[in-house]
């Protein structure tokens, strides 16, 4: 049954509909799998498994008495650890939230479940979603299925690895400066950030409530505009949740296959996010794929951003204000573990101050006293005010390009997987990568990170940010699609399909030609 | 350079509420300064003229019918608590005995 792990969830949901594999099936071969490689890769800080066959069964049940179903249920999903679970500990990667579970669970998850999704488990990443590597989770990292040694991106990493190390078709993410996108590109799978407010974040534990945005992470472009259709929509717990009706993400992404999709669409590729700074084998691939899209008959634009300069300045202005604010219910009182000082008073304030100094990792804290700084009387207008100016005009940017061109294209990451440790000692290295994804989210456009081919310098993935004007997300379904299947007709095969064989699996994949 | 100091570490810990140990506000002091020093440059270009951005989607008004629904029982609201007293959360002393 290991084949079941390689397919799409697409295809695995036509087996389950046509009853020719049952959920049980499908539930069991992901959860075998997960045993064979976790261990090594460490996708996983819970995995369900009891639960997840129970739910499994009651869907076979429900399939076979003729129930009508969505077609994804039965199909097993990794759910990161930041949204909230009722069955599952959630702790945000987190050790001052070890072993909690939470009393309800996140709007996503709970359209998952409706829809008949098996979830697997939760998935690691960087504590509270702060960083690019999931080397800041509490539990230990997450190795990029591609090398062992690398990075499988942050802070999704768990799901990004989850899903390019076939332990689950589909996973959920979040996206405050990339968390989706980034995983996505180094690990070569799809990750995609929806518009803000276009998914609902109650039940995400927040990290910057203005910047977050939960969204789907797949295989295929057409996988994850099937997830995003589960989870998108106005939800009425989240007050920045958008009232407006979508089209179907699912739809947009098989008008991509068409013949002729890309023709006469506009491509603007921003000049500020290539050069320097960009590795050699990164460039290149995105080049080849500027071509290929001028083959198809797009038509390229080169647009300029110059505010785009300042944005990661005022991200990490913003996010961490937003961040220390946020993290101020981490109290002792509510959830999460106590920690008694030991020395002096028992009171409250020694409570919760001792409490967030063991429960909190270095760069939380590091996040959290630079927000409380940028706050702080004095300097709130120089830093977060300004800030705040900028991110007025990274949107005026983004409403130029967009009156130009229809889509906007970059590099998702300025380099493919780096190495652990290589960025650790360095805030602001780290802080760095994130240069071509957080603009998106100061101005709450949609993004999506395609693979792009594999750098020839590290034979490491490369990934492509297709950006969409707010609220037009389908645009990038379509448009994803459409340079997903070109590069897989040049390729003659799927990008995963390159991947290295994970030990366990090595006899399995080279039966079935995989490798 | 940025001024920042260890003394103003450390005050900003207090006023987080984190007991940072020596070590880590020396740490902080040199990763602050750095980062400081980074995004100072937003100032560059935010001019007075230029409106602040809150939020990416501005909405306004967000409003729904008064109506009694379902919310968390006094169990589930207690289930992640590290100290209870019966149907209440149960917190060390809020005042000081100095």
């Amino acid at each position: 049954m290991t084949y079941l792990t390689k397919l799409s969830a697409a295809a695995l949901s036509e087996l389950l509909v046509s009853k020719q594999v049952s959920a049980v099936e499908a539930t069991r071969a992901h959860l075998d799998h997960i045993t064979a490689v976790d261990t090594d890769l460490h996708a996983f800080l819970h995995v369900a498994a009891d639960a997840a066959l129970n739910t499994a069964a009651a869907i076979d049940a429900r399939r076979a008495a003729g129930e009508r179903l969505n077609p994804l249920a039965g199909v097993p999903i990794a759910i990161k650890d930041v949204l909230a679970t009722q069955d599952m500990p959630t702790t945000a990667g987190s050790k001052i939230l070890e072993g909690w579970v939470p009393p309800y669970d996140a709007t996503v998850v709970a359209r998952l479940r409706a829809a008949g999704l098996i979830p697997l488990g939760k998935t690691n990443m960087d504590e509270f979603a702060m960083g690019s590597s999931t080397e800041h989770s509490a539990y230990g990292v997450t190795r990029n299925p591609w090398d062992r040694d690398r990075i499988p991106g942050g802070s999704g990493g768990g799901s990004a690895a989850a899903v390019a190390s076939f332990q689950a078709p589909l996973a959920l993410g979040s996206d405050t400066g990339g968390s989706i996108r980034q995983p996505a590109a180094v690990t070569g799978s799809v990750g995609v950030k929806p518009t803000y407010g276009g998914v609902s974040r109650y039940g995400a534990i927040a990290l910057a409530s203005s910047l977050d945005q939960v969204g789907p992470v797949s295989r295929t472009v057409y996988d994850a505009a099937l997830l995003h259709d589960v989870i998108g929509g106005h939800d009425p717990l989240d007050s920045t949740s958008l009232t407006d009706s979508w089209p179907s993400m699912a739809a947009a992404a098989q008008a991509g296959l068409k013949d002729g999709a890309l023709k006469g669409v506009r491509v603007g590729v921003i000049k500020e996010l290539s050069g320097d700074g960009f590795q050699a084998g990164v460039t290149q691939r995105f080049t080849e794929t500027l071509a290929l899209l001028v083959a198809a008959g797009a038509e390229i634009t080169e647009v300029s951003a110059p505010n785009f300069e300042y944005a990661v300045a005022a991200y990490y202005l913003i996010l961490p204000a937003e961040a220390s604010s946020n993290l101020a219910r981490f109290d002792s009182v509510r959830f999460g573990i106590r920690v008694n000082p030991e020395t002096g008073s028992l009171t409250s304030e020694h409570v919760m101050s001792a409490t967030r100094e063991a429960g909190f990792g270095a760069e939380v804290k590091r996040r959290i006293i630079l927000g409380t700084y940028a706050l702080s009387a004095g300097y709130y207008d120089a830093y977060y005010g300004s800030a705040q100016k900028v991110r007025t005009l990274i949107q005026r940017d983004f409403a130029a390009a967009f009156s130009q061109v229809d889509v906007l294209v970059s590099p998702s990451a300025p380099t493919t997987a780096f190495k652990f440790g290589e960025k650790l000692a360095d805030p602001m290295a780290m802080y760095i990568n994130d240069v071509t994804t957080i603009p998106a989210n100061l101005a709450g456009v949609p993004g999506m990170s395609i693979p792009i081919g594999l750098a020839p310098e590290d034979g490491l993935p490369v990934g492509l940010q297709i950006m969409a004007p707010a609220k037009a997300d389908a645009r990038l379904y379509t448009v994803g699609a459409a340079i997903e299947q070109l590069l897989e007709a040049r390729w003659g095969h799927t990008m995963l399909s390159q991947a290295p064989a994970l030990t366990p699996t090595e006899m399995f994949a080279s039966e079935e030609g995989a490798v | 350079m940025s001024e920042i100091t260890a003394e103003q570490v450390a005050h900003l810990a207090y006023l987080a509420r984190i007991d940072l140990s020596p070590l880590e506000i020396t740490d902080l002091t040199h990763d602050l300064g750095q980062i400081v020093d980074s995004i100072a440059k937003v100032s560059e270009v935010a001019t007075a003229d230029t409106p602040a951005t809150s939020h990416p989607m501005p909405l306004t008004n967000v409003f729904r019918d008064d109506i009694v629904v379902p919310s968390l029982t006094v169990e589930q609201a207690l289930s992640g608590a590290p100290d209870r007293a019966g149907d209440k959360f149960r917190v060390p002393a809020i005042l000081d005995e100095e």
